[in-house]
């Protein structure tokens, strides 16, 4: 079950967290996610991106590793024009760790 | 990109088919847009030969494309809306890059256009191609490069609305130019864009805050360029601040929403602001902060900035709540319409310990202004610029010492009267800016503040200048060093000063006059003397350039070390030996 950003739970228990994003699907989204991550110095561990059904929008899992600054990277990523949506995926860990096993 | 662009009942011409560089050009015209400015280039020409044909839209031509982004900025910051500059690729988008770097910094709206190589050849390192795309990313709000002419419909409007909406900033279009050449019909235009209208702060948070501002004993206003850039929020405050006699700082890109002589307003805070500034900000016990984003240039060390004051942050944008300094109370809204919600809750309270409190740390610890009757003095030659120029004249600068002073000294009475270049820093911004200035407010007077290092960076503009015929007076205060730069080693670095004087200089007076600007020397005469070649210099409606040496000695005051706390600033009875200084910077660093 997504949540809204604001609900996040006490997340000093868990080292990452992981974000759903809906983004444009067009080429230079990716950039613009990543160029924020390098240039306000998050800490980013994991994407993953998938275009959505209606090849309009595409669905972005980021594994971030920020607890004391994770509002400033919500709100940072609600900024830019490409991303639509911003919430937090309770269940994202199973995401990567199923991706992990895949190609382990 | 299929995004939706709402269309207008404004039909277009059906017998025709519409070039992508007319288009954009179509939408310039009725976004209100009367002046762009750039250079033309290759990948360029179809635009330039489609704007060439506008009857609404002029060219002013820059003589290097960062001139033209400044123009551009120049006018942004004095009309308040989103302004075009242009560009060709390669080297035309590398040269804007610092313009428009700079409007992101200082949240001014603007639309940066430039052409590109043709789709077919993007990615093989065609003449002049560079990533337009992935260099101007990092230092926009946001950017487009552009797949088709029918893309244009939704991206320019776009552009504008993006620009212009929630906190303002530059906005990128890459136009390939086989998109420029792409013919299409167009039914009707799309809808002239407007700003989003701003969601008012919800009404539970602004009764916090005003339970809190109620509740406070020593309040202080803290005042940003947000408050330049929200529509008539500068009257708005000024009538709270004089209705309920509370008092305001201003950062460098506040300066004018209070008038500099306004008796509650509490000056410059930051790296050169006055003593009594800091000092009241230490005792504050709320700071109410009002479009600002606590730059580390107005606060000093962060962790030691106001350090018994709870804090309510009004900004447009809410990643700035927080980002540096805790809010207590953080309000996401637009300064003009979260007053309007806040001001009527407002008790009044003459809190007249605090106002005494605040005259007494006036008194003890002012701004000093040594020989500021002297016109060749670096407090004079501002004082001295604002008796000849007049309180109408708008105000631009570069970067450096003069830019302090002025920002300390000038008597600013309106927003947007002052244009500088705040958060990057740029050299070479004063000239083009004032350009700017005075393409959008050609009934006004515009003094350029800048120095003997700064003019140097974009002096070719002064061809446009002369080309323009624009009422700019350049007051150029030459110390033959990079002032701030031969300060700080003065008292950092040992007095080991290194790079930082200009000896082999122009003159400038002449240089002033190849261009066709006539200029006036201060050096070496009597004040009155001085006064006189200054109203001289300003009599005429035309470009002028008044060169006024004066000592690389001569240093800022006060200043805060880099890295320290405000409320170490030194002042000028105060000064560090050379040891002393080496050891703040060791320590800061």
């Amino acid at each position: 079950m997504l949540q809204p950003y604001k609900e996040l739970p006490d997340t000093a228990q868990r080292p990452n967290t992981v974000l759903q994003l809906t983004v444009r699907n067009h080429s230079g989204t990716l950039s613009h996610v990543a160029g924020l991550f390098a240039r306000r110095a998050f800490n980013l561990e994991a994407v993953l991106v998938l275009p959505d059904k209606n090849a309009d929008t595409s669905r972005m899992w980021l594994k971030v590793a920020e607890r004391q600054r994770l509002s400033q990277v919500v709100s940072q990523l609600q900024k830019l024009e490409d991303v639509l949506k911003v919430e937090h995926d309770p269940d994202g860990d199973d995401i990567f760790e199923r991706t992990d096993a895949a190609i382990a | 990109m299929t995004s939706f662009q709402p269309t207008s009942d404004t039909p277009a011409d059906d017998t025709k088919l519409y070039s992508g560089a007319e288009i954009i050009v179509k939408i310039l015209e009725r976004q209100g847009i009367e002046i762009v400015t750039g250079m033309p280039g290759g990948a360029a020409l179809p635009f330039y030969d489609a704007l060439r044909q506008s009857e609404k839209t002029r060219h002013v031509l820059a003589r290097h494309e960062q001139g033209g982004g400044f123009i551009a900025q120049g006018m942004s910051r004095v009309l308040g809306t989103p302004q075009v500059c242009l560009a060709t690729s390669g080297p035309g988008a590398t040269n804007l890059l610092t313009a428009v770097a700079d409007a992101q910094l200082d949240s001014i709206p603007l639309i940066a256009i430039t052409g590109q190589v043709p789709q077919q050849m993007i990615g093989t390192d065609a003449f002049q191609e560079v990533d337009t795309y992935g260099l101007s990313l990092p230092i926009t709000k946001h950017n487009f490069l552009v797949r088709s002419a029918r893309e244009l419909l939704y991206v320019v409007p776009e552009a504008f609305r993006i620009a212009s909406s929630g906190r303002p900033g530059p906005v990128w279009i890459d136009v390939p130019k086989d998109v420029q050449v792409e013919r299409i019909a167009v039914e009707n235009w799309p809808e002239i864009s407007t700003p989003d209208t701003p969601v008012p702060a919800e009404q539970s948070i602004v009764k916090a805050a005003a339970d809190m501002l109620n509740a406070a004993e020593r309040p202080v206003f803290y005042i940003g360029g947000g408050a330049v850039s929200s529509v008539g929020a500068s009257e708005k405050l000024r009538a709270l601040i004089d209705d309920k006699n509370l008092h305001a700082v201003s950062t460098l890109m506040g300066l004018g929403v209070l008038p500099s002589d306004h008796p509650r307003a509490l000056g410059m805070l930051g790296m050169h602001g006055a003593l009594y500034t800091h000092s009241i900000l230490d005792r504050a016990d709320l700071l109410v902060v009002v479009g600002a984003r606590f730059d580390d240039r107005a606060t000093g060390k962060v962790a030691e900035f106001c350090p018994d004051a709870k804090v309510i942050h009004v900004d447009i944008d809410p990643s700035e709540h927080s980002k540096l300094k805790h809010a207590h109370i953080a309000i996401s809204g637009d300064v003009s319409t979260t007053l309007d919600a806040l001001v009527p809750l407002i008790e009044d309270n003459p809190r007249t310990e605090w106002a005494s409190e605040i005259a007494d740390y006036r008194r003890r610890m002012p701004l000093k202004t040594p020989d500021v009757d002297n016109p060749t003095s670096p407090y004079g030659i501002i004082k001295a610029t604002f008796d000849s120029a007049g309180p109408d004249a708008i105000v631009t600068t570069d970067v450096g010492q003069h830019q302090m002073w002025a920002a300390q000294a000038y008597p600013f009475n309106r927003p947007r009267q002052w244009l500088t270049s705040g958060g990057l820093g740029t050299m070479g911004f004063g000239l083009p800016a004032a350009i700017g200035a005075a393409l959008a407010a050609p009934d006004k007077a515009v003094v350029c503040f800048t120095g003997d290092g700064s003019i140097l960076l974009n002096m070719q503009e002064m061809a446009t200048l002369v080309e323009e015929r624009l009422n700019v007076k350049i007051v150029l205060l030459d110390n033959a060093a990079l002032g701030l730069v031969y300060q700080q080693q003065s008292m950092y670095y040992g007095a080991n000063h290194f790079a930082s004087t200009l000896q082999e200089a122009p003159d400038f007076s002449d240089l002033a006059r190849a261009f066709g600007i006539p200029a006036w020397n201060l050096g070496n005469l009597s004040a009155d003397k001085a006064r006189e070649r200054l109203h001289e210099a300003f009599a005429g409606d035309g470009p002028a350039l008044i060169h006024c040496p004066i000592e690389a000695a001569e240093q800022v005051m006060p200043m805060v070390p880099p890295g320290g706390a405000n409320r170490d600033a030194i002042d000028y009875d105060s000064k560090p030996t050379a040891e002393q200084g080496d050891r703040d910077h060791a320590a800061a660093v």
